[in-house]
């Protein structure tokens, strides 16, 4: 019984101590809100809607400084994703501009096809450097490489809840986290002050604004919009067979708890006269 | 205590072999034969599970090793490839990430329950120490593993690991290069690592037999802590402990499924899906969780050298448990004192390791020094002196006394 005891006192008090002192240390940096994401939790989808206006709002604004090098154009028309046509697809692919090699070996550009990666949109790092003091980063891995703090104990109620959408809840804030800085904040010239960026000077200007995009879909044409847009459009680049994962999830899932059922039943049988 | 083997094959193929090479034999008495005790609990199964996880990576491990390039320009992509156009790839990584995770929480089960119930002691010593010499093992080839993805936590992970080495006086910086291959983390490094990381696993296998070897020969220890007298005390591997371990498995499966399909990333970090950048260090480099502990104990001296020396000597410190600890009894359960000492140890090892994720600044630096205090003492302080002091409870007769007169 002390033992138990002990192990609550212990616990209580480490909890104690961290609720105590942790918030004093935490640095000031609002949490992104949280939005309603079709892809979240054990039965979540992409919204191919939201994904082809996401991608809308990657072709027109995003892609003019950032690359997406990971994703190719048959990528577009593959099942999980936006749901375009192999057609469609193509027809994306042939507005692009590809460098190549023609047949006398000489440096040409041809249109895409379906089997090419989209195109960056400046021919190395040092060259997007050049024109925009930090190089923007390229965009595959991008609603997985950013992320926010959860904390203690937040972090533990999310292994239950399945929340793994910190990245695109924190893109999505960080289009609409533009804001005037406070009094006193030292801004370097070319900075843009960011409620969500750490330190909160971002050298990308606010990329979005209200109308900037038409949709064709009747989707509401603000910030909101296609902040969430894009941040989704942002996963699926990253993670392109999630609704994949999540389907064969569930049939593992519940294969496993029938198998440990009837191992269970197994075990009580066998040891019943051991 | 290896059980004896009543083994003959019907099929007159079979007994043909089994003349020439005894291996049913041995199969037999091992996993079928062998008596184990009859009140192994369900800590008992992690051993199992271990074996199955080893064989989880090595299955995966392969199949990924066959879509991954190991340089320095390709590494990233070609990650990005397995999980992107490689049949199943996200699965395969997945599988093998979180895996690596998995392996860690049972080996961790495993221990613990080791120092509960005494499992070292004489005349375990061997085994256990075989057991010390696996996990090392494994944090070696899980180090190596996470650094071949070559995401910026993985370079930098590498870099501040391999640098620990030039603490050491007068020689640390030539060994640095010489890990290396080079004068920084690069693609020398790589290769190595990779080359190591499908290298160790089966050493890890080999070690693993001997393990079990030596299970075999002293038999498994118990809740009890006392050593089977009669047939009565044990029952044969198969069919109960197999079929125990396998219920306790596919538990244990449901867990690792529920990480692989729904939180796959829950355990890693964000900054590893940026690609490596020697330019640009993360605000905070952390290792994989399984190690926070010990980066902990290395952060909570102040001085290099002796951080490093203390993160040697805070795993290293675990082959002498058996002449540690100078308890008779083995079982925590005949140990009032002990059992409460356990249990504040496996606080002090966890907050060691939400301590390990935190920046070593203000209170997490005091907190951190204040465990590893404890997680030392645990050893060289409460363990020889509890042996002498504590006052024990009765042991039961024997095994099947306390299962049968069950009042506890």
């Amino acid at each position: 019984m002390s033992v138990l005891k002990r192990t609550v006192i212990g616990v209580t008090m480490a909890g104690a101590i961290a609720a105590l002192v942790l918030p004093a240390l935490a640095e000031e940096q609002a949490p992104p809100p949280r939005h309603k994401w079709s892809f979240a939790g054990p039965f979540g989808k992409y919204d191919q809607g939201q994904l082809q206006r996401g991608f809308k709002v990657y072709k027109e604004v995003c892609a003019v400084c950032h690359s997406l090098s990971m994703v190719a154009f048959r990528n577009l028309a593959e099942p999980g994703g936006p749901g375009f046509s192999e057609a469609q697809a193509a027809a994306v692919a042939s507005e692009a501009k590809i460098p190549d090699i023609d047949d006398k070996g000489a440096p040409t550009e041809r249109a895409g096809r379906l089997a090419d990666y989209f195109p960056s949109p400046f021919p190395n790092e040092l060259a997007a450097k050049a024109v925009h003091g930090v190089a923007p980063p390229d965009m595959s891995t991008l609603a997985k490489g950013r992320t926010y703090e959860r904390g203690f104990p937040w972090f533990v109620f999310d292994m239950f809840t399945q929340y793994q959408e910190q990245g695109p809840d924190y893109i999505a804030a960080l289009m609409k986290g533009y804001e005037k800085p406070p009094q006193g904040f030292q801004l370097p010239p070319n900075g843009h002050y960011n409620k969500y960026f750490p330190g909160h000077n971002i050298a990308m200007p606010p990329p979005l604004q209200d109308g900037q995009v038409t949709y064709d879909d009747g989707a509401p044409q603000t910030l909101d919009q296609y902040s969430q847009d894009v941040a989704a459009f942002l996963m699926w680049a990253a993670e392109p067979h999630l609704v994949q994962r999540k389907r064969i999830g569930s049939q593992v899932v519940i294969f496993l708890i029938v198998l440990a059922g009837l191992m269970y039943f197994t075990k009580k049988k066998v040891w019943h006269d051991a | 205590m290896s059980g004896h083997s009543t083994y003959k094959p019907q099929n007159k193929f079979l007994q043909w072999f089994e003349k020439r090479l005894p291996v049913g034999g041995l199969i037999h008495s091992s996993f079928v034969a062998y008596p184990t005790p009859r009140n192994l609990n369900y800590l008992w199964t992690f051993g199992g599970i271990l074996a199955f996880m080893l064989g989880v990576q090595i299955v995966t491990g392969v199949v990924l090793a066959m879509h991954y390039t190991p340089h320095v320009d390709l590494a990233f992509k070609s990650v990005e490839g397995i999980m992107r156009d490689v049949n199943y790839g996200w699965l395969l990584r997945y599988l093998h990430a979180n895996g690596a995770s998995m392996f860690f929480l049972a080996v961790y089960i495993h221990m613990f329950r080791g120092i509960y119930y005494g499992s070292y002691k004489e005349p375990r010593e061997v085994l256990w120490i075989l057991g010390v010499i696996i996990y090392l093992l494994m944090m070696a080839t899980g180090f190596m593993g996470y650094v071949l993805v070559w995401g910026q936590m993985s370079f930098w992970a590498a870099t501040v690991i391999t640098n620990l080495f030039s603490a050491i006086p007068g020689v640390g910086d030539a060994i640095v290069t010489w890990l290396w291959g080079g004068y920084a983390v690069g693609n020398p490094t790589l290769n190595r690592f990779y080359s190591l990381h499908y290298l160790l696993p089966f050493v890890i296998a080999g070690v693993v037999v001997l393990h079990i070897w030596a299970l075999h020969v002293a038999g498994q220890n118990n809740p009890t802590g006392i050593e089977p007298k009669s047939n009565k005390d044990t029952v044969a591997f198969t069919p109960y402990a197999t079929v125990k371990d396998g219920f306790f498995m596919a538990m244990f499966c449901i867990l690792y499924a529920w990480f692989v399909f729904y939180i796959p990333n829950f355990l890693g970090h964000a900054d590893n899906y940026i690609p490596a950048n020697p330019a640009v260090t993360p605000t905070h480099i952390v290792p994989e969780w399984y190690y926070l502990p010990f980066y902990a104990i290395l952060r909570a001296i102040p001085d290099k050298l002796m951080g490093v020396i203390a993160l040697a000597a805070s795993i290293v410190i675990l082959a002498f448990l058996p002449w540690l600890d100078t308890s008779k009894v083995r079982s925590a359960r005949y140990r009032p004192l002990f059992k409460q000492f356990f249990w504040l140890f496996v606080i002090v090892c966890i907050g060691l390791g939400w301590l390990g994720s935190k920046p070593p600044e203000g209170i997490y630096v005091i907190l951190a020094r204040i465990f590893t205090a404890y997680y030392f003492a645990f050893f060289l302080i409460v363990m020889p002196l509890l042996g002498i002091f504590e006052k024990t409870k009765p042991l039961p007769n024997s095994i099947s006394d306390s299962v049968l007169g069950a009042k506890v």
